[in-house]
């Protein structure tokens, strides 16, 4: 009877844990929607910030960050496809040279946020942008060396490069055996065999890990913070070498730093619930994918 | 494996082969012995050598982290090289090759240094160990304690709450919970990481703190509690994930055994499988510790940033990562204080390094050999 109870209230406990978190996404959800919804208009997503950020739209935010998204992309997609290629097709499992490929992309995946700001600031900022500036110019003119939308999108890049990585590696292991097998056989090369036959195969899974990055690149401050992000600004990036504003950085500031916090709290809910849903779109179709590349390996 | 057969026997190739008029590596057949030796192809070797070396990149980046972020980081150890540093950066960047502004820099430089050093503000290694936090006063003290207690503390709680949470939860979800729902239950729990971090931090700014403050009716609204809280909200899905992952590699002839032996599910679950999984459940705790230690935007925003070195889990603190988030904006590239940045930045690096070595080598391994020493 008393170990009942103990099973009962064991079980029970674990429902209890599992409700908990479900009911704090859902809290969270509710909250954020219910208090950002009235604000969302038309003129809220294509609108400049007005009257000193307390009015306006965010509009230059959104650009700013599919900008950011989309040249981090170019970097991240390219160099994550190919490292995962290699794991997946020509890796010999065993070789110091692929445990520390393993290694490394399992430690960036756990180095924090803010270090790659840092390593932006101190790598690509100062030592690249510095250098060809030093290069070009040779004098006190700073262009490159300093905070810009190429730099943050780079340094997102390396933030999310392991998430393109695991994905397609995922996707490229779900390529089933005899299709390389078949090819190799017909006299293709194992180069051609990847690019013609593996690739054209897991492409869902190389769309779903680029998905993946831009929803984790949107959502992510921290490394941008001093790679190239703007408090405002009066007009959209035009160049690689121009600052930009970005939807979560806006928050930020809003939230903590507007000289009337309790003006903006509309606004403030509003861009949370933007953020929120475009993270969630990404996600939800990479999940979608990934369901789908499930679906057909099985 | 046909496909790791990549660069056998390049040179030894038949002749024969070699300059037959096909393209491909058709197998000759002479004398009843099959030649299967690989050809040597340029193209081949090129692609598989750019691709090796794609993939050196991430191993690259990690080397390139450890020394950009400890090269800004190094100069407060040694104030003489404090100085030389200082004007090689300012050089490069402001005034190029011009000797005469260059050298105007470096004696601006000593005087600053030498006032620098007589003050208290010096950051060599003994004053980082300093209770104060003020880089930005008469005196700069660079005490590093605080924030590194402030650190310790908000994951503290963030891993205390948000551990058995996520474990009890993993646990319901492999063993309990019906079909249907645990279908709906993976997805939806790992979908709180998809939850930018700074929204999670406005959250806990706008809502959970007053929230609680009403609640418990504490006296500072931001506190090292509603940011551990809110944290916990980052570190729960991973611990999760990480856990889940674990109880459901454990052998089902394990559980089948146990059940087959007469126990319960609940015995089976509590007794069996989580033992069974502890290695991973422990890698689960690391992951979940490092998220929080590092995670930057929702300290910032739900822990009050006061850096005060108290044990009360209801005063405001802040945290190593936070105050690189604050500060670093505002400093002067070069200066002392954000030397001591970068050197925050060194620590946050070294200690999630360590243990996500320790999470991936040794319970990895032992999680292994474990089921394989059992199967």
């Amino acid at each position: 009877m008393k170990k009942k109870i103990i099973g009962w209230m064991f079980v029970f406990s674990t429902a209890v844990a599992t409700l908990l978190i479900v009911s704090a996404i859902g809290f969270m959800l509710f909250e954020i929607i219910r208090s950002g919804w009235g604000k969302i208009s038309i003129e809220f997503l294509t609108g400049a910030p007005a009257e000193g950020m307390t009015a306006g739209g965010i509009f230059p935010a959104i650009i700013g960050t599919v900008l950011l998204v989309l040249i981090m992309s170019v970097a991240a997609v390219p160099i994550g496809t190919i490292t995962a290629i290699y794991l997946s097709e020509y890796a010999n499992r065993n070789s110091i040279f692929t445990k520390l490929i393993r290694f490394a992309v399992n430690t960036l995946a756990g180095v924090p946020a803010i270090v790659f700001g840092l390593f932006g600031l101190g790598f690509f900022v100062q030592f690249v942008g510095g250098g060809i500036d030093k290069f070009i110019s040779g004098d006190a003119q700073l262009h490159w060396g300093q905070p810009n939308i190429l730099w943050a999108s780079l340094t997102m890049a390396l933030l999310t490069l392991p998430v393109v990585i695991v994905s397609v590696e995922e996707s490229l292991r779900a390529v089933p055996r005899d299709l390389r097998e078949g090819s190799l056989a017909l006299g293709a090369t194992k180069f051609q065999t990847i690019i013609k036959v593996v690739l054209p195969n897991a492409y869902t899974g190389i769309l779903t890990g680029a998905i993946l990055a831009v929803g984790r690149g949107a959502g992510e401050v921290a490394p941008i913070l001093f790679t190239g992000v703007a408090y405002f600004l009066p007009h959209l990036p035009s160049s690689l070498s121009d600052q930009f504003m970005q939807l979560g950085y806006h928050l930020y500031v809003m939230s903590t730093q507007s000289t009337d916090v309790e003006a903006t709290i509309g606004i403030q809910y509003a861009t949370a619930l933007v953020l929120l849903a475009l993270t969630f779109l990404l996600n939800f179709s990479a999940v979608f994918l990934r369901y789908r590349l499930r679906a057909k390996a099985v | 494996m046909l496909l790791n057969r990549t660069q056998t026997n390049a040179f030894s190739t038949d002749r024969n082969t070699r300059s037959s008029a096909h393209h491909y590596t058709a197998p000759k057949i002479a004398g009843g012995n099959i030649n299967l030796k690989k050809r040597f192809r340029i193209g081949e070797f090129i692609a598989e050598n750019i691709i090796k070396g794609v993939a050196f990149i991430s191993f690259a980046v990690i080397v390139l982290i450890f020394i950009f972020v400890f090269r800004e980081a190094a100069p407060i150890f040694s104030p003489t090289k404090l100085t030389s540093t200082d004007n090689s950066e300012l050089a490069q960047e402001t005034y190029g090759e011009e000797s005469s502004a260059a050298s105007e820099t470096v004696t601006e430089q000593k005087n600053k240094s030498v006032e620098s050093s007589g003050s208290e503000g010096d950051a060599t290694a003994k004053n980082l160990l300093g209770k104060e936090w003020q880089p930005v006063s008469e005196n700069p003290k660079y005490g590093l304690l605080p924030l590194i207690v402030g650190s310790f503390k908000v994951t503290f709680i963030a891993v205390l709450i948000g551990a058995p949470i996520a474990i009890l939860a993993a646990l319901y979800t492999s063993f309990f919970a019906p079909r249907k729902l645990r279908e709906f239950l993976k997805p939806t729990i790992e979908f709180l990481s998809g939850f930018p971090s700074v929204v999670i931090g406005f959250f806990a700014l706008v809502t959970l703190a007053s929230l609680f403050q009403n609640l418990f009716g504490y006296q500072y609204r931001l506190n090292a509690f509603v940011g551990g809280i809110a944290l916990s909200l980052a570190a729960i899905p991973i611990i999760y994930s990480v856990t889940e992952d674990a109880l459901s590699a454990v052998p089902k002839f394990m559980t089948e055994a146990s059940l087959a032996l007469g126990a319960t599910k609940w015995q089976t679950a509590l007794f069996v499988v989580l033992p069974a999984a502890t290695p991973g459940v422990f890698a689960a705790l690391l992951l979940g510790v490092g998220r929080a230690f590092g995670e930057t935007m929702i300290v910032l925003m739900a822990t009050g940033n006061a850096a005060l070195m108290s044990m009360d889990f209801f005063e405001p603190i802040r945290t190593m990562s936070a105050t690189i988030g604050a500060e670093m904006a505002e400093v002067v590239f070069g200066d002392t204080h954000y030397n001591v940045l970068f050197f925050i930045g060194s620590i946050l690096f070294i200690f999630t390094f360590i243990l996500n070595a320790v999470a991936e080598f040794y319970v990895r391994n032992k999680l292994q050999k474990r089921f394989q020493g059992t199967a």
